[in-house]
């Protein structure tokens, strides 16, 4: 996993709540066996007008112009903001692996379903949990201010508005340990081999029947 | 020693280490995996040069996106070939990984993962169980820690046999009283999700109590649990019981003679001890719960069968308010349109949520002598396994089916979700047993409502949304 890189980054606000996974990236597009190329379908019902597959040339589909991304000034976006419970449904890795590849570093929402924000942090993805009151503040100042871009600091835990206004953030240390250093969570669980282990021969002792 | 939860009993005996801020390592008896989040954790295992640690946890089958017809023509009968290949890399993986058991496409005992890990004695309680889907709530119904997990996380219990978590809170929902005839445990779940809504569980594991769920049957309480991660729960569970019991005795995998003694006397102990303190308690009157229909885009859209489409005007939240427009409008639905005034395209009865026997046999019960109503354009049961399509077949079902005018297919996930070709098309309306109405779903601009398999059954008849109860 790359380190996560604080910067600042062109906000998109998509306010809605309840953007399901199937939403994020829709099912045709999980029948790939890698983890790259999901981008260009990132949203891709509410994104084009006509009806994606995998193998189309997206580059050559219509767009939707009315749909938030595809607003000229959002082009680039790094942030995306949206209101609760973003990314219910499924469990879908396919999900933040679209976002990401499509750009977004950062993903704020009031909150979040629990494996989609799991799934952010296993891929380097920043998931910020934001007050209802501040996602609204935030979402309206996008709106309003063409050009609108918060600088996300994980180390300070803090993200910066253009009005200079700074709003902290928590984050689980774990996670943010891992995201800093870009660290491989399976190699951090193996330095645990030995307790694995150990645990292991007590289980199966107690309860045979769960081997074999 | 304090009263314990079900849910601590469990965490607590899973725990390998645990950080002083709570970050633990989990341990993970049983790992369910299909061919559509496992390819690229198989891949970055591989690419890290690690492998399989224990590899009799291991259960796979492919079932999100085979087809369900024309089986006799082999895989090379699977036109999708973006589809093919991941079926084949499963295939492949498996051979060079290994695995407990694998029911590949085509095979007698293949099926929906969550129907065939209760089946086959593969789920257990006590047990902790993944799998990358996020319905792996389901075997949860037997008292296990059952949750879905992301690729990455795959891919690390595949390397590690552990999970990076944290302990969740406790919430514990108890549905007390009778539960009126013809009213399911999908129609439990839909007002339970409709009371607490669709992030109420978000944070929390689910225990489902009292005595109406107690008395359901186990395939009830899988039900029940599948849908708790449309609650937003991790985890949906109940505790051990007779039942419960009685449905592992004799399944091919679960433990056999003192081994069984030995199991029994430890699944006894999988309760929630008197006192035990949960983070929250929400209380439902089963009485009360009628058949249930969704309206919307999401499962907290949810109306029972006599109530009305509601109106947005009348709710008060701005976000809320564009959130139920938005969902009218992609379902093609007026405010205060009566639910039984909806007439359906299609019908599906099937998926991990109901598509075990009991839901095919009470969707048979309704089917039986009568004839799917003339707007209906397709209405088809997917078995969720081999098994219990040929446990139908044995019973007839399929023939009552048949007579109906239903068609009758191959096991899968099919239309639950349309990976494979069984979908609806843009602006379709369709009543489906399955668990989630997003937008999409089902196919591009499909519209799904969700139903019990007997409420399905009795919309496929007579072509709108109708109380089953008034049909018999
Ligand atoms: S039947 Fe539907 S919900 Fe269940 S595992 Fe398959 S796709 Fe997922």
């Amino acid at each position: 996993m790359e380190k996560f890189q604080s910067r600042e980054g062109l906000v998109v606000p998509l306010d809605r709540a309840n953007v399901d996974t199937d939403a994020i990236i829709p099912k045709q597009f999980l029948k790939a066996i890698g983890r790259t190329g999901f981008g260009p379908n990132l949203f891709d019902e509410w994104r084009y007008l006509d009806h994606g597959e995998p193998g189309m040339d997206n580059s050559k589909r219509p767009l939707n112009p009315d749909f938030i991304l595809n607003r000229p000034r959002y082009r680039g976006a790094q942030v995306l903001i949206a209101r609760e419970n973003f990314g219910c449904g499924s469990s879908r890795e396919h999900a933040p692996w679209a976002l990401q590849d499509y750009g977004f570093t950062t993903i704020i929402a009031s909150s979040f379903a629990d494996i989609f924000f799991n799934n952010c942090f296993k891929n380097g993805l920043l998931a910020i949990v934001l007050d209802a009151k501040i996602v609204d503040e935030l979402m309206k100042e996008s709106m309003t201010t063409e050009g609108y871009r918060l600088a996300v600091d994980l180390e300070q835990q803090t993200i910066t508005t253009p009005g200079r206004k700074e709003i902290r953030f928590e984050i689980d240390p774990f996670r943010k340990h891992c995201l800093l250093n870009g660290l491989d969570e399976i190699g951090l669980s193996l330095e645990r081999a030995d307790s694995i282990k150990a645990f292991e021969a007590k289980h199966r002792a107690v309860q045979p029947w769960l081997f074999g | 020693m304090s009263a314990k939860t079900l849910y601590d009993k469990l965490w607590e005996s899973h725990l390998v280490h645990e950080d002083s801020d709570g970050t633990a390592l989990i341990y993970i008896d049983r790992h369910l995996v299909h061919e559509v989040t496992s390819p690229q954790a198989y891949e970055g295992l591989k690419l890290a040069g690690r492998k399989v640690w224990r590899i009799d946890s291991v259960v796979a089958t492919a079932d999100h996106n085979t087809p369900t017809r024309d089986w006799d023509k082999g895989l090379e009968g699977m036109r999708d070939k973006i589809a093919k290949l991941q079926v084949e890399t499963l295939d492949k993986n498996i051979k060079e990984h290994g695995a407990k058991a694998y029911f590949p496409f085509l095979d007698q005992r293949q099926g929906i993962v969550h129907v065939i890990g209760p089946e086959l004695g593969a789920s257990l309680p006590g047990m902790t169980l993944v799998c990358g889907d996020s319905h792996t709530s389901t075997h949860g119904a037997l008292g296990a820690l059952a949750f879905g997990i992301g690729t990455s996380e795959v891919e690390h219990v595949l390397a590690t046999q552990c999970l990076v978590a944290k302990k969740t809170k406790a919430m514990q929902i108890r549905v007390e009283g009778e539960l009126g005839a013809g009213v399911t445990a999908k129609d439990v779940v839909l007002a339970v999700i409709g009371k607490i809504g669709s992030a109420g569980g978000t944070g929390y594991s689910i225990e489902f109590a009292g005595s109406a769920i107690r008395s359901l049957s186990m395939e009830g309480r899988m039900t029940v649990c599948n849908m708790a991660i449309e609650a937003g729960a991790r985890a949906g569970m109940v505790a051990v019981d007779d039942k419960t019991i009685e449905y592992v005795r004799g399944r091919p995998f679960a433990p056999k003679a003192e081994q069984w003694e030995q199991a029994v006397a430890y699944w006894r102990t999988l309760h929630s001890d008197p006192g035990a303190r949960f983070d929250q308690v929400v209380e439902l009157d089963a009485a009360s719960i009628m058949p249930q229909v969704t309206w919307g885009t999401n499962p907290q859209m949810v109306a029972p069968i006599d109530g009305r489409v509601p109106d947005p005007a009348a709710e008060a939240d701005p976000t809320k308010r564009e959130w139920m427009e938005r969902a009218l409008k992609y379902m093609g639905l007026a405010p205060d349109t009566p639910i039984a005034e909806i007439a359906i395209d299609k019908v599906f009865i099937g998926s991990c949520t109901n598509s075990r026997i009991e839901d095919l046999r009470a969707a048979a019960a309704v089917a039986r002598g009568r004839q799917v109503a003339k707007n209906v354009k397709l209405a088809m049961v997917v078995p969720g396994s081999g098994q219990v399509k040929r446990q139908a077949e044995q019973e007839g079902l399929d023939k009552i089916f048949t007579a109906a005018g239903f068609e009758w297919r191959e096991p899968g996930c099919s239309m639950c979700l349309g990976m494979n070709e069984d979908q609806l098309s843009p602006g379709e309306r369709c009543a489906s047993t399955s668990n989630r109405n997003f937008e999409g779903r089902q196919g591009a601009g499909g519209r799904t409502h969700l139903v019990s398999p007997a409420m399905a059954a009795a919309a496929a008849v007579t072509g709108h949304f109708v109380d089953v109860r008034t049909l018999s």
